[in-house]
């Protein structure tokens, strides 16, 4: 027997060193979870401290006044919340329509499957290069120049492949046995969609629609080509298209970057991360409340 | 006897593999008719031809004749949603909607037509009734039908199956996910049900078979071997084979 011997001195001898070993790994992985939440917890920190003491009504309220010399971002507020919506306003049809084709009708697999693979690899791609084409495309030879709608479009190009993959996620956790009962009552197949398959994947919907607020509210690279920097306040939605339009992200860059106005960019910085927290919350509340059905 | 659905030297292929050979078979009205067999005889594929169900399966090619009330169920011009109001389906899973247990008997019946809001609500309250089901959902109608146990889940689809007024009842192993209490609570239902409709049904479970079907028609490898009142196929086969099988000697 070329085993070792389990002498009572030997287990004593080797269980103690388990007993150290497995308590220092225990130690490190605890260290390791520290320092992640550690780093939230000090991130949120310091922007929210250093943020917070510059968010005042004035500064959420009005435009940036050269006269005055002050800083507001309501223009920067409204532009983001044009471009959420013309963005969504677009891809939401296109990509649930693409979704409901994909899972519900292509019946070419290899087609279906090669979408699939282009909206994987879409959303991979650094976003500079969405802004670059989107200002090729859309600005100068759409001759649209750098506005909202340049910049929604190019988002719509951004954020579709995240509507198609969630929608198709839940469109696939719908049992074969509801289309199957439809059917079997008579219903056709655009019927059986609209009242089954579509209200029971609501919630992966919805959830796609809050992924994709996500990403427009922190996307900045590919708005500087396309919508611009513009700060000037334009209430009517559908002027504001043709306009040129920083939203928040892209605000934050250009007042801290290139006019080193850092208590801007706090306060806008930190706008910013309670807007991440209300999307994060809002998608878990949505999860929930659609569970209970 | 009248024969309401009549199948005549009917083929089914999946792509190059064929399921169904030269299947003869009448189905008489008001009366319970058994498709027995092992699995993968050609049993549910053929009840499923009965609502063009396989239409939904690519690849599914169909010869022969199969008439529904003296029309051909195969024929380009027939409405399949009408032909499927008329020929309802249960299957073997209970598959209730997410949806209230209301709803999903309206679901039927709102697709086929709009109805004033008393007349659908006693449309639901008959077809509930129908299986007898209403006593015990009847103060929880707006509640959700996923709340239900399995039985009450399957008596559920059985009365949004009646809920478009039918004439014939398919059942695919509809007991077959569930306890016996709740069995039994079905196939009681079931000889209330051939009353007023000609139901067939597709079961792995002999025993169910001799108890409450009128005929029995037992299929191996896609051909029907034999076909006749219950009571002579499983005391007087003339078949080896369906001997074979109901004495348990294969399946």
């Amino acid at each position: 027997m070329r085993w070792g011997v389990a002498t009572p001195s030997r287990n004593k001898k080797l269980s103690a060193r388990r007993r150290i070993s497995g308590g220092l790994l225990k130690g490190i992985v605890f260290l390791c979870a520290g320092v992640t939440v550690a780093l939230l917890v000090g991130l949120l920190g310091f922007i929210l401290y250093h943020g917070l003491g510059n968010i005042n009504w004035a500064f959420l309220t009005t435009a940036r006044s050269a006269l005055k010399n002050t800083i507001g971002i309501f223009p920067n507020i409204l532009f983001t919340l044009y471009i959420i919506i013309t963005a969504l306003l677009i891809s939401l049809p296109i990509g649930v329509g693409a979704s409901i084709y994909l899972n519900e009708y292509a019946s070419h697999k290899r087609l279906a499957r090669m979408i699939e693979f282009t909206a994987e690899t879409l959303t991979g791609i650094p976003s500079i290069i969405f802004g670059l084409v989107g200002y090729l495309f859309f600005c100068r030879m759409l001759g649209l120049g750098a506005s909202i709608l340049s910049g929604a479009l190019t988002l719509v190009v951004m954020v579709l492949p995240i509507i198609v993959r969630t929608t198709q996620e839940a469109l696939k956790t719908v049992p074969d046995s509801y289309r199957e009962g439809a059917v079997a009552l008579g219903a056709t197949k655009w019927y059986m969609i609209r009242t089954i398959i579509l209200p029971s994947s609501l919630d992966g919907i919805v959830g796609g629609c809050i992924l994709a607020i996500g990403r427009i509210v922190g996307e900045s690279a590919a708005l500087i080509f396309t919508a611009g920097v513009g700060y000037q306040l334009v209430t009517n939605y559908f002027q504001a298209l043709g306009t040129s339009g920083g939203t928040l992200s892209v605000a934050l860059y250009v007042y801290v970057y290139e006019q080193g106005e850092f208590e801007a960019g706090y306060g806008i910085a930190a706008i910013l991360v309670m807007i991440v927290l209300l999307v994060n919350f809002a998608t878990k509340l949505v999860k929930k409340k659609f569970k209970r059905i | 006897m009248s024969i309401i659905v009549s199948a005549k030297d009917l083929n089914l292929y999946y792509g190059a593999f064929q399921a169904l050979i030269d299947v003869c078979l009448d189905i008489p009205e008001k009366e319970i008719t058994a498709l027995i067999g092992p699995s993968g005889c050609g049993k549910s594929t053929f009840l499923k031809t009965l609502n063009r169900m396989n239409d939904l399966i690519p690849g599914v090619k169909i010869t022969g004749e199969l008439t529904y009330h003296g029309e051909n169920i195969y024929n380009g011009g027939l409405d399949v949603t009408v032909l499927r109001k008329n020929i309802g389906m249960v299957f073997q899973k209970p598959n209730p909607f997410p949806m209230s247990i209301y709803d999903n008997i309206a679901y039927g019946p709102r697709l086929h037509g709009k109805l004033k809001k008393a007349a659908l609500d006693d449309l639901v309250e008959r077809s509930l009734k129908g299986a007898v089901l209403w006593d015990e959902v009847k103060d929880r109608l707006k509640k959700s039908a996923m709340g239900l146990s399995g039985g009450q889940q399957q008596r559920l689809c059985i009365a949004r199956a009646l809920s478009v007024e039918p004439d014939v009842l398919l059942m695919d192993e509809p007991t077959s996910a569930l306890d016996p209490a709740s069995t039994a609570k079905i196939e009681d239902l079931m000889s209330e049900l051939k009353k007023n409709y000609t139901v067939v049904i597709v079961t792995h479970n002999m025993q169910q078979a001799a108890r409450i079907s009128d005929r029995t028609a037992f299929f191996l490898v896609g051909v029907l071997v034999e076909v006749g009142q219950t009571n002579d196929v499983f005391s007087i086969p003339r078949d080896k084979r369906t001997e074979d099988y109901i004495s348990g000697r294969f399946g």
